[in-house]
């Protein structure tokens, strides 16, 4: 028999979340071609003079680039670290795993302006020694946010393992590899899919940080999400719209087309 | 050992020694700037301007957590049992705000709804207003942009649950002659009330520790406790009453971690 398909009344609620859902970023469109210097809807002219902007402002391009390099370094390191931490606790179970687990997740958990105060507590203590890894440095940045995105990549690994048949590594294991030999030839081949997984989303979640960022960056490693965020605060600058767009249109590129396929798939299956 | 060691080591070692140990520096601030003591608690807890802040929270969070988790509820139905179509649709209408970065989703809403915004120029060019409703920098702003926020986190949480749903429990009441409605209220909202519950208290986790949509939202006017942080930090510095505000959403996220966690033992929600 067919499932239960929702009413009329659910149906037509549900499209209204939906509707509620996407206004916001269609908003953003029609705003971002304004010929004003101030948020407004153009009437009668449209400009891309915002876009403009974007270019002409070597700022936009600035942080951007900062941008993309704090995400592939924090990227590469949290899920470096999140994979041997995941995997250990999958092949050792030493004890007291939920107390390692635990503080492994406390990041994500934790509300982030708390988090975002500790990091910052953490580099400005830093700058008294050092002017590498300390407040308002690439490097300082880069390790906030390896700090904030661990626990996602902990999470997804530790899912990818869970999916592993055990027998496979105990198999190794009693044909006398080393740890070292199961962790690379026998584990991480199956969870691949997993660690990459994790290099996206941590990556994306670096990308966008803007929290922990705000407190621990001021005039030099000023991030995209940072440079937007001070477009944002006072007088609103319609670049913001501009590269929201821009921004938006990225995303929808790769959520029409993930999703697509897998409906695609599983129509097929 | 040294296994252990190097395997949990490098993420252990990076977690105590960039957030465990700074996180008790933060504590040591609250209890020594300006002066050792608990005067910072006991400031926080009394004087009225931070007491209206946390009531403030309280009151936005629970409002926020009902609507986003109502919303999710109607919206998650038909992402899992609508029509492929509808399900197709609602998927993309919840990942695309998902994956969007907040700053973009609270933009959205300022040039929705701000005084030259899309709604008011068209509701004045239509003649139906004479000036411009003020819809952003006070607290209706800032509610609707965090449900706009967390409507997504709700519904993740609640697809599980639908998807575990027994079917041949609302076939039998649809058998049994029952109206959509009678189902809907009888039947399944409380199979679902253990993956509500969950939904819920995830959202008000994520509410109560909010900054970013309040502070573009509500434009300085309504403060939420996370935001006075802020401020105390770096605009009219009070770093004790900062941290000591911090350690407060701490220990009542914590609580609510507990909770939950006991919540999901006991009614499977995960």
């Amino acid at each position: 028999m067919k499932p239960l398909a929702p009413g009329p009344v659910v149906t037509v609620l549900a499209a209204l979340v939906a509707v509620f859902l996407m206004m916001p970023l269609i908003a953003v469109i029609p705003v971002s071609f304004t010929p004003n210097r101030y948020l407004s809807v153009p009437t009668e002219e449209w400009s891309l003079r915002h876009y403009r902007s974007l270019i002409d402002n070597p700022a936009w391009a600035a942080g951007t680039w900062l941008s993309i390099r704090i995400g592939l370094v924090s990227a590469l390191v949290s899920t470096g670290l999140a994979t041997l931490f995941a995997t250990g606790l999958w092949m050792i179970e030493p004890r007291f795993k939920a107390l390692y687990l635990g503080l492994a997740l406390l990041p994500m958990v934790a509300p982030p302006v708390v988090s975002a105060l500790t990091l910052y507590f953490f580099l400005i203590s830093l700058s008294k020694v050092n002017s590498f890894l300390a407040f308002d440095t690439f490097a300082g940045v880069v390790l906030a946010h390896a700090v904030m995105i661990a626990p996602f990549a902990v999470v997804l690994i530790s899912v990818a393992l869970s999916q592993i048949d055990r027998r496979i590594d105990l198999a190794a294991r009693s044909m006398g590899a080393s740890t070292f030999t199961r962790l690379v030839k026998v584990i991480l081949p199956n969870i691949r899919f997993g660690v990459l997984s994790a290099l996206f989303l941590t990556f994306v979640l670096s990308w966008e940080e803007i929290g922990v960022t705000l407190f621990i960056t001021s005039v030099n490693a000023v991030t995209l999400p940072r440079l937007m965020w001070m477009g944002l605060r006072d007088n609103i600058d319609p670049a913001i719209a501009a590269i929201s767009v821009v921004l938006l249109a990225i995303v929808v590129a790769v959520v029409l087309t993930k999703t697509l396929i897998q409906h695609l798939r599983r129509s097929d299956g | 050992m040294t296994r252990t060691a190097a395997l949990l080591g490098p993420l252990m070692l990076l977690l105590g020694l960039a957030y465990l140990l700074p996180f008790l520096g933060v504590l040591r601030w609250s209890v020594t700037l300006p002066e050792p003591g608990l005067g910072q608690y006991h400031a926080a807890l009394t004087d009225p301007l931070v007491l209206s802040v946390f009531w403030r929270t309280l009151r936005i969070c629970a409002v926020v957590t009902v609507v986003s988790v109502a919303a999710a509820y109607v919206v998650t139905l038909l992402w899992v049992r609508g029509s492929p179509l509808q399900r197709l649709l609602v998927e993309l209408c919840i990942l695309i705000p998902f994956w969007i970065s907040v700053l973009t989703r609270a933009f959205g809403w300022l040039a929705l709804l701000s005084n030259k915004g899309l709604l008011n120029s068209w509701l004045m060019s239509l003649g139906v207003l004479g000036q411009p409703l003020t819809l952003v920098r006070n607290e209706f702003g800032v509610i609707v942009g965090m449900v706009h926020f967390l409507i997504p986190f709700a519904a993740f949480p609640l697809a599980t649950t639908f998807r575990g749903l027994d079917e041949r429990v609302l076939m039998a009441a649809r058998g049994m002659g029952a109206s959509r409605a009678r189902i809907f209220w009888q039947v399944m909202v409380p199979m679902t009330r253990a993956g509500v519950l969950g939904a819920a208290l995830l959202v008000f986790v994520f509410a109560l520790g909010f900054f970013v949509t309040p502070a573009i939202l509500g434009g300085g006017r309504s403060v939420m406790a996370a935001e006075l942080v802020y401020l105390r930090i770096f605009q009219s510095p009070d770093w004790g009453l900062g941290a000591a505000v911090s350690v407060i959403l701490m220990v009542c996220v914590g609580a609510l971690l507990a909770l939950m966690m006991r919540q999901g033992r006991a009614g499977g929600v995960r």
